[in-house]
């Protein structure tokens, strides 16, 4: 096997606390490799440090141990090139226009004028957005507001997605229909798709190996493989093969699901 | 204490220090052209508070300010709670209010002294004119953002008119009220004080106003510490209500 | 137009017409205050004859530069202490009693530290509208979302390019609304300072008018300083509002 994509190594993530106490030990120690091209999802229960992982691989923040790789190149705190990530909420620009918008993830990308506008004509098509160049946000619905913003993500050509919980603010079918742009674009794009989503079904749909993540500190307890052929799409969710990994997913996760639970209801001053 | 508190205490005395210091480092800048060092302005102002004089400013500073607050409140009130309740009403009339809030009142001083005469009436009308608007603004909004489940719940428990607006309407409108009483207070004050430094001949502001022309300046700073910590006591005070209300409520 | 701005416009035309009544009748005398249509006529007689000219543009062009000051270190002022939440947190007692603070009192300080000239004047106006924008603009920078910042970070935008292409951008509407009560202020500081020590300008020309009994120089001038704060006032909402309509709030 060729040298990993994305690499962690002995990862973990502690915040300190304010009051000068022992802080919260939120994830790992956690060791993942990603390999070039493949779809990787990770589930867990809310608040098990799933989207921590995503940002300490985007850069956002930094690991308290280990080492985190991509390309071969250490990441500690900053942001390196070839990244995109969407996230959960909104994050579209309310005043500027859905190709303003667009435009705007080329603002630190060194190309011509032509190559910018070839590119932004290109993932407007894509996105299925050529209609709505110029309207403002306000005026799409939530999920058309996505795809704005993961337009803005494709365009800068990244060799590595991250999604933090992308349609976890949509309905169930527009999370089906999203789920097949996204294989779509996977496939197109050849890139490295790293997902975080706390739906079982979504993770089983998309991606080529699932891990789950255990309750606070997150670390990685069981790594589900699917075996999808690459030409795949929301049909998967009939097969039996489907149901199987659904349930062993569910399976390893019920448990952490559990203590999660025990441990929210014991009062808020437990949460963070 | 809460520790809320005393985090707003100490950030309270940082200020005052920062302030004291910065007003040292202006007077050893500048001198005493302009300007009399914290501890003399002290001396000074204690010396002052000793006089007749002062205190019969005093005293017509703050009967001013209380008659012209008291009509800025009640007529603000009934002005807000009319709008609030009467839909097409606040839509004529309240982008004209915020056009009259938004007008440099200043320059109308010389038609109230035209109006009312050099005195007392002038200087009141000078206050309320500054407060009257913040305290109907706020109370329209306050009045119109409150929660319909609210007055449904009044009418279920069949409540007439008055029970609705003494027992639901008020008090969940009473946070944002106060926030009105607490900006129309301040421009009340400030508007109550242009009107004695134009339009009077007596009060703190025409004491100030004659100070600025005579170059008086240990008066000068006497009547603006004076001032300032009255603003600055008040305002807090009805700054800590003002949240606990809104916390609260 | 709609039958809101119909009902606003009459509601307006009744006022005037009632106010020409009065002085038609004798109510309102002419030492007090001239009709309507007079002051209209003299208004265009003044900026006909040109009489006036030079004091309108001291008076305008003095409370621009105070305004494009006040804007600027204000916005700046925010966006750094955005940054700093201690200081910030001091600093906020200030911002809540300033307006109750009759700043015109630093007027004489000002003339020591500025010279006998314009800046004085422009200080005052920059002094009353300089805390309005960065209290409105902080309250504008505390809402942008937390994603925005992320994806700022994710675009590795730089602090000063993630502020005015991100977080400023987003709290433009509020921006705005410092920006209308800034017009104001500093129109009310120059004019004040006008009003209190000056050789010219149209604070200066309205209180020597007052004071010759000229009521057809004084009416005029004070009815174009608030057709001109009213008109800017408008047209910044009106741009607020369309800024606000494309967010769909």
């Amino acid at each position: 096997m060729s040298q990993a994509h994305v690499s962690l190594r002995g990862v973990t993530k502690v915040f300190p606390s304010s009051s000068g106490g022992q802080g919260l030990h939120a994830l790992g120690p956690i060791d993942l490799d990603l390999q070039q091209g493949e779809f990787f999802a990770v589930v867990g229960p809310s608040g098990c440090g799933k989207s921590t992982l995503l940002e300490l691989i985007a850069g956002l923040t930094s690991a308290t141990e280990g080492t985190v790789e991509f390309e071969g190149r250490r990441i500690e705190g900053d942001i390196p090139d070839g990244i995109g990530v969407v996230f959960q909420e909104d994050a579209c620009f309310p005043w500027l226009s859905v190709e303003d918008n667009i435009a705007f993830g080329l603002r630190k990308i060194a190309v011509a004028h032509e190559e910018k506008r070839r590119r932004i004509g290109g993932v407007l098509d894509l996105m299925g957005l050529g209609d709505f160049a110029r309207s403002y946000p306000a005026q799409l619905s939530g999920g058309m507001r996505q795809r704005v913003c993961i337009a803005r993500t494709l365009v800068i050509e990244p060799r590595l997605i991250l999604l933090d919980e992308p349609f976890g603010a949509l309905d169930q079918q527009t999370r089906l229909l999203m789920g097949d742009e996204v294989l779509k674009l996977w496939r197109q794009t050849g890139a490295t798709v790293f997902l975080i989503t706390h739906a079982l079904d979504e993770a089983a749909m998309l991606a080529d190996r699932i891990a789950v993540m255990s309750a606070r500190p997150g670390q990685l307890i069981d790594v589900v493989e699917t075996h999808w052929p690459a030409e795949r799409d929301s049909h998967i969710v009939e097969r039996l093969e489907f149901g199987a990994v659904t349930a062993r997913l569910w399976k390893s996760l019920r448990e952490e699901s559990l203590k999660t639970m025990a441990k929210t209801s014991r009062g808020p001053a437990d949460r963070t | 204490m809460s520790s809320a508190a005393m985090k707003s205490a100490r950030n309270a005395l940082v200020l005052i220090a920062g302030l004291l210091a910065a007003w040292q480092a202006l007077y050893w800048f500048v001198g005493d052209a302009a300007l009399r060092p914290p501890l003399v302005t002290v001396q000074y102002t204690a010396r002052l508070m000793t006089t007749d004089a002062f205190w019969m400013h005093l005293s017509e500073t703050l009967q001013a300010f209380a008659v012209a607050l008291s009509i800025a409140v009640a007529a603000g009130l009934v002005i807000g709670f009319g709008l609030g309740f009467h839909k097409l009403s606040a839509q004529v009339f309240e982008p004209m209010l915020v056009a009259v809030y938004s007008i440099p009142k200043i320059t109308l001083y010389p038609i109230l002294l035209l109006a009312f005469g050099l005195g007392m009436p002038a200087k009141i009308a000078f206050g309320a004119i500054h407060g009257i608007i913040p305290v109907a603004l706020f109370t329209l909004n306050a009045v119109r953002n409150i929660k319909p489940i609210l007055v449904k719940t009044g009418r279920v428990h069949g409540l007439g008119p008055f029970e609705m607006i003494r027992s639901i309407l008020f008090p969940a409108a009473l946070p944002e009220i106060f926030t009105g009483f607490r900006v129309g207070f301040a421009l009340t004050l400030i508007g109550t004080l242009l009107g004695e430094m134009f339009a009077a001949q007596r009060g703190l502001g025409y004491l100030l106003m004659t100070a600025i022309g005579l170059h008086n300046v240990e008066l000068i700073m006497a009547v603006t510490l004076l001032l300032v910590v009255f603003a600055a006591t008040v305002s807090a005070g009805l700054l800590a209500i003002d949240r606990w209300l809104h916390r609260h409520i | 137009m709609s039958r809101i701005a119909v009902y606003r416009v009459l509601v307006i035309a009744a006022a005037v017409l009632l106010l020409e009544l009065l002085c038609y009748v004798g109510v309102i005398d002419r030492i007090t205050m001239q009709p309507p249509h007079r002051i209209l006529r003299d208004l265009a007689l003044i900026l006909i004859s040109g009489k006036q000219n030079a004091a309108i543009l001291k008076t305008l062009s003095n409370a621009s530069i105070a305004f494009g000051l006040a804007l600027f270190v204000g916005v700046a002022t925010a966006v750094v202490l955005h940054g700093y939440r201690a200081l910030r947190e001091t600093l906020d007692p200030l911002f809540a009693t300033y307006y109750a603070i009759p700043v015109f009192a630093f007027y004489p300080l000002l003339i020591v530290l500025l010279g006998l000239g314009d800046a004085p004047q422009i200080g005052i106006g920059f002094m009353l509208g300089v805390v309005a924008v960065i209290v409105n603009t902080l309250n504008g920078l505390d809402r942008v979302p937390r994603v925005l910042r992320k994806t700022a970070r994710i675009q590795r935008l730089g602090t000063i390019e993630t502020a005015l292409t991100v977080t400023l951008p987003y709290a433009a509407p509020y921006v705005l609304t410092g920006a209308k009560f800034a017009v104001a202020y500093s129109l009310i500081g120059i004019i004040g300072a006008e009003f209190i020590m000056s050789r010219g300008g149209m604070g200066y020309e309205i209180s020597f008018a007052y004071n010759n009994f000229d009521n057809a120089t004084m009416y005029p001038l004070i009815v174009l300083i608030l057709v001109v704060s009213i008109s800017i006032n408008t047209g910044l909402s009106r741009w607020e509002k369309l800024l606000l309509a494309r967010r769909g709030q």
